[in-house]
């Protein structure tokens, strides 16, 4: 029983770092139909941001929580500007070519970052510095569940609930709602569709970034390749919720992560990415518009 | 208060307007007819800024505003029902409308306006908090004018408000459409194939073909003329 409760958090945990990044796919998608392949290297770079930030703020001997903070800001901000640009270099000049091309270039700039990141870093991991301590209060529960996943937990549930009652209320939120479900239609209420559009990456950039600073945190190393598996795991739960859909990238991330924990901790930890793939395949095969997601409409 | 001057529009390397000129004055309902790929949408989709004229000019109140981004135009006080309505259909009624007002930020104004636009169609209040994307047809029409009116424009743009309607809710479009130019001198450029029904509320019309407008007179005669009566009216 405590075994499984051990796997139940350390699903949760993942599951809940992948949604935050598989929010990012989903939405760009619901935006512009676009999979931004380059998604899980704004991830890497939030995670190299906060690497940096925080090791420089810990030289400087600040306290843990101004760090944990200082970093996380920081990676969240690095990130946009990143998310920003690739969308105004990479896609916005081929918003009516075909729609292969913007998936070409999305995937160009993913391994332009991925070598732009190694040849600043090198190819070594890094040791992360271990952001979050062990907290007293979390000592009985200790052997179940550690204060990092419980950080985790909590840190990823306020930015779900914030990003809802962004979307929920906001004028920004209303006008990506708007946008998602009819471009042209957005344009002739008076949206800037081009300004809905940057704040969706903007927005997905910054929680992919918080995301990599509690991983990175979690696992404590980091090089230029994390973003490659962690963005086609998200990209996975995004697609097995529905992609386009909010809740479904959240609902996609927790079954990708207690999925992986429960075959790993109860069949095999060699397969570990073996499973969420043949998770896709399946939900590709017998659900293709995901769990939540509606069946493509034909747009006239 | 607008003018088109010559306008060519292209979707890639098809020209769907050659050359069009016309002219809407204030407080007017005008009516632009035309069969099926005439033009029709793309004049308004022109105006609109969404598919902006490769050559040419259009004037709104003096202004050049044939580069002028679609939201831009909008804020100028032009704003366009498209063909097929286009409601955001996961959002509610409500929403739907708020959208529309969506540059404006006096409250009370908003709020003065959805009473007006529930009082002209009621059962948009009714289905309030229903979904857009579950009214009907002719509730989804109502819905599309509302939003529109909900921007407060100075022009309103409509294209085919009677598609796929039943006769007696057409007759009510027209008569709200007439209203709203009367009771907030609203001026209307009116795209329909109904031609009969939108010429005899419009001071004046246009008939497109092919990209290009071959006719233009006021409403009572293009009725009376014979080559509009045998192309467009059914006789
Ligand atoms: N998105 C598009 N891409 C390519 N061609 C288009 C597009 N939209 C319209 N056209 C073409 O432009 C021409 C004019 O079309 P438009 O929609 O303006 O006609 P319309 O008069 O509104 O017709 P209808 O009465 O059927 O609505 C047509 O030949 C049409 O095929
Ligand atoms: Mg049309």
């Amino acid at each position: 029983m405590e075994y499984f409760i051990e796997l139940l958090f350390s699903g949760l945990t993942r599951g809940a770092i992948y949604a935050l990044i598989a929010l990012g796919y989903t939405m760009v998608y619901g935006i512009i139909g676009l999979i931004n392949f380059a998604h899980g290297e704004i991830y890497m770079i939030g995670a190299f941001t906060a690497f940096i930030v925080s090791t420089v703020l810990s030289i400087l001997g600040f306290p843990l929580l101004a760090i944990i903070v200082l970093a996380g800001l920081a990676a969240a901000v690095w990130s946009s500007a990143y998310g920003y640009t690739v969308e105004k270099l990479a896609y916005k000049p081929l918003r009516h070519a075909p729609r292969l091309s913007p998936l070409i270039s999305a995937i160009g700039m993913s391994i332009f970052l991925q070598n732009y990141v190694l040849l600043a870093q090198t190819s070594d991991f890094q040791p992360f510095p271990e952001l979050i301590p062990e907290f007293d209060f979390m000592e009985p529960f200790v052997h179940i569940v550690g204060s990092s996943d419980m950080v985790i937990l909590v840190v990823t549930t306020l930015m779900m609930v914030g990003l809802t009652l962004l979307i929920k209320f906001t004028r920004i939120g209303k006008a990506m709602r708007a946008t998602s479900q009819d471009r042209k239609m957005a344009m002739l209420v008076g949206i800037n569709v081009d300004r809905v559009i940057s704040a969706t990456f903007i927005v997905g950039s910054a929680l992919a970034a918080v995301g990599g600073l509690l991983i990175a945190s979690h696992i404590g190393q980091i090089n230029f390749f994390i973003g490659f598996i962690a963005g086609i795991k998200a990209f996975t739960a995004a697609v097995l919720g529905g992609i386009g859909s909010i809740p479904g990238a959240v609902l996609g991330g927790v079954i990708l992560g207690l999925t992986e924990s429960f075959a790993t901790g109860y069949v095999s930890s060699d397969y570990e990415d073996v499973f969420a793939f043949s998770l896709l395949v399946l939900i590709l095969i017998f659900k293709p518009s995901g769990l939540l997601g509606k069946a493509e409409i034909q747009k006239v | 208060m607008l003018e088109l001057r010559n306008v060519d529009a292209y979707y890639g390397n098809i020209q769907a307007l050659k050359g069009i000129n016309l002219e809407v004055r204030e407080g007017e309902i005008i009516t632009l007819i035309g069969a099926n790929g005439a033009g029709k949408s793309t004049t308004l989709m022109s105006i609109s800024g969404i598919v902006p004229p490769r050559n040419g000019q259009v004037l709104y109140k003096g202004e050049p505003i044939h580069n002028v981004a679609p939201d831009k135009i909008v804020a100028m006080g032009i704003c366009q029902v498209p063909e097929g309505r286009h409601i955001f259909p996961q959002l509610t009624v409500q929403e739907n409308l708020d959208m529309g007002a969506f540059l404006r930020s006096d409250k009370r104004g908003i709020q003065k306006d959805l009473d007006y636009v529930f009082s002209l169609f009621p059962i948009l209040d009714e289905r309030r908090h229903q979904a857009g994307g579950n009214l009907s047809g002719g509730e989804q029409q109502m819905l599309a004018m509302s939003r529109a009116l909900m921007a407060r424009p100075d022009l309103l743009l409509l294209d085919e408000p009677s598609m796929g309607l039943a006769p007696l809710i057409i007759r009510q479009i027209f008569e709200i459409i007439k209203k709203i130019n009367d009771e907030n001198n609203t001026t209307i450029f009116l795209v329909e194939q109904n031609a009969n029904q939108a010429l005899h509320i419009a001071d004046r019309g246009y008939v497109i073909e092919n990209g290009s407008i071959t006719i233009s007179d006021d409403a009572d005669k293009l009725l009376a003329n014979q080559d509009v009566q045998k192309a467009y009216l059914g006789g």
